[in-house]
């Protein structure tokens, strides 16, 4: 599906944003894209921070050779999209009080979430986890949305200091329902804090993104599971870490 | 324009046919367009036990291209009978290619029986580019006595479907084997499978891939994958499937013109889940172009049948 880039700009330290336009239909929070980028075989698959109609927005970390070409995508050009991936949240089973907690560049997806969720009125917390101050972003955008923020940052330098499962048991917080996106040690910790109900995003090194090569497998309590098309979203009695 | 093409008696409506392990069962394509419309399907290579490959990260991309150490995951030979095939039957209504992977000849058997009797299966793959797990892990693919043990093996079970051999190109003399297959009754031979490859992240210094080497496919391979087709095509009388590198509708002429009855698009499938699609829709242009009114024709030339 073919969108155009309107913005893209450095919003933190190796972190992007970029704004398309384009159709939308059909994108859940917690999906992600897969973008064909001009010269590389493979596409890249991206998260979904938020959409509207016509409208997508992404943020993502240079990582490698493929982000880094996206870093330097100005507005106008054209890009080929695969939208709609993956399972996404289930946000009807949020409950009463859901908590969002996303570690480094797992935050964006939480962005929709929030979105959603306080459509429906619900209050919902959010806890950011950054290594340090100049990587912090996404912190405005949802207290926008009406959440109660709590940032933690490893060195410090923002916020409260430590990583986000401080900020569980410093705030003694004990959610209906989480949904957590970002590195594996941090999803871990995180589980060993918060024995409730939760979701998880997990991330693999992708081929085709949309359920056909097998490249994306993890092992769960299911079996094997493809992260792009069975997931990136499990249930946290589904891991097995 | 006849796009037709005949593979030991199957006919196919066109000559393009997603090649194993990069169309699964079908299920994914189908959600983006009616996947009728291919030649046929070449499905997930499929094993005796189910499978659960090898560890990850299993994808390395390359400039033109990409590597997988996959490890065959797979539901099993007896799933794909019993669940994977009837389901099928709800978008997809042509004989498929069943693609057999094995680590003993007896498993090779026991699965080739039992696609032999399935009706939806139009011919049976038989992927010879796996370790011998029972004689010191030497590919089946990469020795003529070895490959030739496979087929004698598998070619007294089928008895229903055209038996075709998957031959590894990370051999000296591919013809050799291919030859092999041909002395032990195979009806056609299937190739290339993917080049032995690896990469290393230099922020690491370790491989990409943890099983560190694997499968190199894509567009990089045509010129490795059309010279291995028109080597076989030479030295064996039987039907050739070409397999490797092919994007467009362009390198199905040039597979076919190098001797190939018929074509698999493999790794472009997995860069743009249309590609199959496009190409069978550029065909008709591209065979007009270059004036190619018959593709059995430009086949029959190449062989000189």
């Amino acid at each position: 599906m073919e969108f155009t880039v309107s913005k893209n700009q450095k919003i933190a330290r190796h972190v992007y944003k970029m704004e398309l336009f384009g159709d939308t239909a059909g994108i859940r929070p917690g999906q992600f894209v897969e973008i064909a980028l001009p010269g590389r075989f493979l596409r890249r698959p991206i998260s979904v921070c938020d959409f509207a109609p016509g409208c997508l927005t992404l943020i993502y970390k240079v990582v490698g050779v493929g982000t880094e070409d996206m870093s330097r995508i100005q507005p106008g050009q054209k890009l080929d999209l695969l939208t709609g991936l993956g399972n996404g949240y289930q946000l009807d089973k949020a409950g009463d009080a859901p908590l969002l907690a996303g570690g480094g560049v797992g935050v964006p997806p939480l962005l929709a979430a929030a979105r959603v969720l306080r459509e429906k009125g619900l209050p919902v917390v959010v806890l950011l986890g950054f290594n340090t101050a100049d990587e912090v972003f996404g912190k405005e955008e949802f207290e926008r949305l009406g959440c109660t923020v709590y940032l933690a940052t490893a060195d410090a330098s923002a916020g409260e200091a430590g990583f986000v499962t401080d900020l569980v048991t410093r705030h003694k917080l004990a959610p209906s329902r989480f949904y957590a996106c970002g590195p594996l040690p941090m999803l871990k910790a995180l589980l060993a804090v918060l024995p409730g109900a939760g979701e998880v995003s997990m991330e693999e090194r992708m081929g085709c993104g949309f359920g056909a090569c097998m490249g994306c497998t993890v092992i769960t309590r299911e079996g094997p599971r493809r992260v792009c098309a069975d997931g990136p979203v499990f249930d946290r009695q589904e891991v097995l870490f | 324009m006849d796009t037709r093409v005949n593979l030991s008696g199957l006919w196919l409506d066109n000559p393009v046919i997603p090649a194993s392990g990069c169309f699964g069962y079908g299920e994914e394509f189908a959600r983006y367009y009616d996947i009728n419309i291919l030649g046929s399907f070449s499905f997930k290579g499929t094993t005796k036990e189910p499978r659960t490959g090898n560890p990850t990260p299993r994808i390395a991309e390359c400039e033109a291209g990409m590597i997988n150490a996959v490890g065959l995951q797979n539901p099993g030979i007896e799933a794909v009978c019993q669940q994977y095939l009837p389901r099928m039957k709800q978008y997809f209504h042509k004989p498929v290619i069943a693609n057999i992977g094995g680590f003993s000849v007896e498993e090779f058997e026991y699965c080739c029986a039992m696609v032999d009797q399935q009706e939806q299966v139009g011919l049976i793959e038989v992927n010879i580019s796996c370790p011998n797990l029972h004689e010191g892990g030497k590919n089946f693919g990469s020795d003529p006595h070895l490959a030739a043990q496979v087929t004698k093996a598998v070619r007294r079970v089928v008895k229903n479907k055209p038996l075709y051999i998957k031959l590894s190109p990370n051999v000296t003399d591919i013809a050799e084997i291919a030859l092999a297959c041909e002395a032990e009754g195979a009806d056609g031979i299937s190739l290339i499978n993917t080049l032995l490859g690896m990469r290393i992240d230099l922020k690491t210094k370790k491989p990409v891939i943890a099983n560190v080497m694997g499968g190199f496919s894509g567009p990089a391979v045509f010129p490795v994958a059309l010279r291995c087709v028109w080597q076989v095509a030479h030295a064996v009388k039987l039907p050739v499937i070409g397999i490797g590198g092919v994007n467009s509708a362009e390198r199905v002429l040039e597979m076919m013109a190098a001797g190939a009855s018929a074509v698999q698009v493999g790794a472009a499938n997995l860069a743009d889940p249309f590609a199959s699609k496009k190409i069978i829709e550029a065909l008709p242009a591209a065979m007009e172009r270059y004036g190619v009114s018959s593709l059995q024709d430009l086949t029959a030339a190449a062989r000189g049948w």
